[in-house]
């Protein structure tokens, strides 16, 4: 039996007597959407920042592919394949939407000269990243005047720009109108079934977790209270008492 | 004309316009709620209101003056309490210290007190001498709005106070509210639980993408699916 | 040995007092206010010749003595608010580097006001009625006012932490200093809390300059010489806290005692002289205290400066059809010695090799986003460099080299502390290099010529016409600005500025921010080398002014003159400020005064820089974005 992508073996993290995070453990399967619901403060953005790299956790494992990747840079986490989107989309923004991309592959090739021309050779891969994500039209546009929703686009090309086999996004869809919601995860999931890759996301919409994701592990607390696919986890009492309690109970009074 | 009148409000973040053409009245004694999803630009009127970081253009009356042009703390000296998203308390301070920042002159009527507050806050008075930094989400809320008491506001802005809180903690919020509704004070929250929006409010905003989409009771609200199904996405 | 050790521990302690004082000024209008206050030292300055002119109006005594210490306290504290309202009000939203150059300038402003009101000779101050004589401890002498020094540092702290605790205003400073747009929303009137806290701060500089004067005289050095001391102490303390800054100016004057304490040893047989290794003591802790804690001893970790979108401006590959006038300035160059005299070709050299050092201190800044207020420390090195391998029998070919490399080579070991840092802190941390090395240029007399420089260095007769030399800079220094500006749009440019517009993101996608960074300040630290050396060949001699503070303001004022996120613009600024410089000298005697009052000026009118400032006014006609 091969390793899953992505294993959280009993992870841990506290500060200053606070436990954010206790013992959590879940996997991601290649070609799987998995998002990682809770309340505000149950601690999904420190879970999510110790896989990432950007908290090191006090105890437990994290494991790609098998191989402990515990407390890894984020830069290094890149060139193990796993790729990231941030909640609040994070762009060069004094770059165009092609030069974004082009960072991402230099960095790759961990390429630093001083005198070559960065620009000319990746020039039609760019292009090609871009029409991948919709966003073709827009390679010369800076990134500091697009739409948000354009920008959440241009942040997962450079997401994918390695083509990683974990990417993990931290509220994909947060800020975006409800149209644009459903195509970007749709871009997700179908990319994700084409190239084998598995996919982490947290989200607070519940029409995106129960309409993409293939499976669901609920936070609480710190502690992971649930797991199962999105109509096992819709149905768990429990789940439904803690969280969803307010907005899917409210939709349907 | 009503306590807070706000009129062909445009709002700026560098060069994204986040709100357009905002209209929008509240009276005295009355609280009204605005809803819309992240990034609706919620929390951006409420800093335009108090004059903090986003650039303005349009008229914002509040008591017989315009608060466009006005500093941040003179809008605050003039009545008007706000109470951010993220809260923003003095983490280095304790809870005696957060409402001795807090406190304004009474602009006429009885001024609040820090054992006023305590008695709408009960697990506050226990606390006095403990600092923002260690008090828990649900005690930092209760905080945040009694320190906007200290200055004795006429009018209070609410920035979804409710998020992220243990039912208790939204029981005593709501009950606050009430109760300062019923002293005459005019309120504006911004929600995206429509729940704790019914529980407190008497009239609500829809806000989409800058734009207000609609203005009315909380009832015509629920009545209108398919507004709330193209705005709220529930 | 004990004794002695012991009275050094006291003499050090006392001297934290002086130190702690201006420290927790600079650390107070900081938290409230933002702005690193680099006329700090000059309001110390002033407390002490204020105090001077004091007691020779009241005459000696108690009166004399302490009611001068209590009139120059008040009177820099007026001195401050005054600073306050007429020119820091303006520069609150301003970016902080552009702050640091508006203080500076106050900088040249008080000391032209010293040098006009007090004359350029030191003055031995008053000493404390009462206290000249010494006490006995262990058999040794030790100064009664030492003794009194030693504790009036920490009684003045703990006051002004009660005034902070105990008090409502104190209350009111502490909330603004953690959240100031959220008092202000609470109804806190910033602008006159700003006005207050700046005039405390004042007074305490002004309070230590006063009794800093029976240990030392009033001088003109007083100011620079304590701003480095006061950064560094701010570094290892902890950017922002009070407890720090009295712990770091403990650990550093009394690791500075002990050094002196020690004096001349034989270790393994060689000579040692441990009281000139004052200065280099205090980078050996500070660089142990930034590799164990980055943020200083009782600072807390920064959160990652986030560059406002609106600040940063696009840097567009450049259309090759935009750069006739680029030709245009090329061929204007070259055909300059047919047409200038000889005093203009002179101007000429120093304005391309200034222009150089701006570009290698645009790179770091503009495209790397990182402060640096230290990088004469390069400039100055590859100068010494040069110019000591010359005297060692190299020729200019050789020379020249040797002062390029030996300049990246600095860069290469303060790089890797400044990597690890980021905004004023990095900026104060650079500074605190710039002065270590100036005082090694200054105290190593057998191999600098300490304090008199180094005199005949010229180079070769093919080179020694003023016209030749003016080709052979514009031949080297402008190759080596095209490089700079070739870089922002190869890979190292585009990494350096993903990194400064993101930094999360950059490492995200796996690029290793602090090698870029590094490499980058590497680069920039060889080119100002080899504006060093070419300068230092041109003038013929060198002395530790290349390296010192107000060479290194030189620069960041060129750059952001010029417009800090564009890559003529370092190049532009240094044009502009040279010849200013060039014609306010010949025009006063009180050039620094009206060099700071253009500096004051210009950061507040263009904030963005004359490039960026036009760029701004084109794009706005253009309508474009």
């Amino acid at each position: 039996m091969t390793a899953p992508v992505l294993a959280v073996e009993e992870i841990g993290k506290s500060f200053k007597g606070f436990r954010a995070v206790e013992r959590v453990s879940f996997s991601v399967d290649a070609g799987e959407l998995l998002a990682l619901i809770g309340p505000n403060g149950a601690g999904k953005t420190t879970t999510f920042n110790m896989i990432n790299g950007q908290l090191a956790p006090d105890h437990g494992r994290v494991r790609l592919g098998g191989e402990d990747v515990t407390r890894s840079p984020p830069r290094a986490l890149w060139r193990a394949g796993v790729a990231r989107t941030f909640q609040i989309t994070q762009t060069f923004a004094s770059m165009s939407v092609a030069e974004n991309l082009l960072v991402a592959i230099l960095s790759r090739e961990s390429a630093t000269g001083l005198l070559a021309d960065a620009g000319r050779a990746n020039a039609d891969e760019i292009q090609a990243r871009l029409d991948e994500v919709g966003m073709g039209h827009a390679a010369d546009t800076l990134c500091s005047v697009l739409a948000y929703g354009d920008l959440k686009r241009v942040e997962l090309a450079i997401a994918l720009v390695n083509d990683p086999r974990l990417l993990l996004m931290d509220e994909p869809t947060a800020g975006m109108a409800a149209r644009e919601r459903g195509a970007l995860m749709r871009l997700v999931a179908e990319r994700a079934r084409q190239r084998n890759t598995a996919v982490l996301f947290t989200e607070h919409d519940m029409d995106v977790v129960f309409g993409h994701a293939d499976r669901v592990v609920v936070m609480n607390r710190g502690r992971l209270i649930a797991e199962g696919t999105p109509a096992e986890v819709r149905a768990n009492p429990l789940v439904r008492e803690v969280y969803l309690g307010s907005t899917i109970g409210e939709a349907n009074p | 004309m009503s306590l807070l009148e706000i009129r062909e409000l445009d709002a700026w973040y560098g060069r994204a316009q986040i709100l357009f053409g905002v209209s929008l009245a509240v009276e005295a004694g009355e609280a009204a709620v605005l809803i819309g999803r992240n990034g609706a630009g919620k929390s951006t009127l409420m800093k335009c209101i108090v004059g903090l970081e986003a650039e303005r253009r349009g008229t914002i009356h509040f008591d017989g003056a315009d608060l466009i042009a006005e500093s941040t703390h003179r809008i605050a000296r003039r009545g008007m309490g706000y109470v951010p998203e993220d809260r923003r308390i003095f983490m280095d301070l304790t809870v005696a210290e957060n409402l001795a920042v807090g406190r304004l002159p009474s602009n006429g009527g009885a001024a609040w007190t820090p054992e006023a507050a305590f008695e709408l806050f009960p697990p506050l008075a226990a606390m006095r001498d403990r600092k923002g930094g260690q008090m828990s989400g649900g005690e930092q809320q209760m905080l945040t709005i009694a320190r906007a008491l200290m200055g004795n506001p006429r009018f209070l802005l609410l920035d979804e106070p409710s998020e992220g809180l243990a039912p208790v903690i939204v029981e005593v919020i709501a009950g606050a509210i009430a109760k300062l509704k019923a002293r005459g004070v005019g309120l504006l929250l911004s929600e995206q639980n429509l729940h704790f929006a019914r529980a407190v409010a008497d009239r609500a905003f829809v806000l989409d993408r800058g734009h207000i989409r609609f203005a009315g009771t909380l009832a015509e609200l629920d009545a209108d699916a398919a507004l709330k199904e193209q705005y709220l996405a529930i | 040995m004990i004794a002695s050790f012991l009275i050094q521990t006291l003499n050090g302690l006392a001297s934290a007092s002086l130190l702690f004082l201006v420290a927790l000024g600079l650390t107070l209008i900081f938290g409230v206010t933002r702005v690193v206050n680099f006329a700090h030292g000059s309001f110390f300055m002033l407390g002490a010749y204020l105090a001077v002119s004091f007691h020779g109006f009241v005459g000696g005594g108690v009166l004399g003595f302490w009611g001068g210490a209590l009139f120059a306290a008040l009177a820099v504290g007026v001195v401050g608010a005054v600073a306050e309202l007429t020119i820091l009000r303006r520069i609150y939203r301003a970016p902080e580097l552009l702050q640091l150059i508006t203080t500076f300038g106050i900088v040249l402003l008080l000391k032209d006001v010293v040098l006009y009101t007090w004359g350029p000779e030191d003055i031995l101050g008053p000493r404390a009625p009462g206290l000249t004589g010494a006490v006995w401890i262990f058999g040794k002498p030790f100064p009664q006012y030492d003794l009194l020094l030693l504790v009036l540092g920490p009684l003045i702290g703990l006051s002004v932490w009660l005034l902070l605790t105990r008090t409502d205003w104190g209350t009111r400073v502490r909330a603004a200093t953690e959240d100031r747009d959220m008092a202000a929303a609470l109804g806190i009137n910033q602008a006159l809390m700003f006005t207050g806290v700046f005039a405390l701060g004042a007074l305490l500089a002004g309070l230590a300059g006063a009794l800093a004067l029976p240990r030392e005289p009033a001088n003109h050095n007083m100011d620079l010489t304590i701003i480095a001391d006061v950064f560094v102490v701010t570094v290892v303390g902890g950017l922002g806290s009070l407890p720090g800054a009295y712990v770091a100016a403990v650990i550093i004057s009394v690791v500075k005692a002990w050094c002196i304490g020690i004096g001349d040893v034989r270790l393994f047989g060689m000579a040692f002289s441990f009281s000139k290794l004052t200065l280099v003591a205090e980078f050996i802790v500070m660089a142990i205290v930034l590799i164990i804690r980055p943020w200083g001893l009782f600072g807390t970790p920064q959160s990652p400066q986030r560059v406002s979108a609106a600040s940063i401006l696009p840097m567009p590959v450049p259309d090759v059809k935009r750069l006739w006038p680029l030709a245009l300035v090329a061929l204007a160059l070259l055909m300059l010695p047919l047409l200038a005299d000889r005093f203009t070709v002179v101007l000429a050299t120093d304005i391309i090799i200034f222009a150089l050092f701006a570009a290698s201190l645009g790179l770091i800044m503009g495209l790397g986003g990182m402060a640096s207020f230290g990088h004469a420390a390069y400039f100055g090195a590859g100068a010494y460099a040069a110019a000591v391998a010359f005297k060692a029998g190299a020729p200019f070919f050789v020379a020249v080299p040797a002062g390029v490399a030996f300049a990246g080579a600095l860069a290469m070991l303060f790089g890797w502390f400044c990597v690890r840092l980021s905004g004023v802190s990095l900026a104060m941390l650079t500074l605190a290099f710039a002065q270590i090395t100036w005082a090694i240029a200054f105290q190593w007399d057998s191999v600098t010529g300490g304090s008199n420089g180094l005199v005949g260095i010229w180079p070769p007769d093919l080179l020694s016409g003023k016209t030749a030399y003016y080709f052979a800079t514009l031949l080297l220094a402008g190759a080596a600005i095209l490089i700079i500006w070739r870089s922002a749009h190869a890979p190292l440019g585009y990494l350096m500025r993903a990194a400064r517009d993101s930094r999360i993101r950059a490492e995200a996608v796996g690029v290793d921010v602090r090698i870029i960074q590094w490499r980058a300040i590497i680069l920039a630290g060889a080119a100002a080398g080899l504006a060093g050396a070419l300068y230092v060949f041109s003038k013929g001699s060198l002395s530790p002014d290349s390296l010192s503070i107000p060479r290194s303001v030189d620069a960041l004022a060129m750059v952001l003159i010029g417009g800090v996120q564009t890559l003529v613009g370092p190049v532009v600024g240094a044009a502009v400020f040279m010849l200013l410089q060039d014609w306010i000298v010949r025009a006063t005697p009180y050039w620094h005064a009206v060099l700071g009052i253009t500096l004051i000026l210009i950061t507040i009118i263009f904030p963005q820089g004359i490039v960026g400032t036009l760029r701004q006014w084109r794009q706005r006609r253009e309508g474009g974005p």
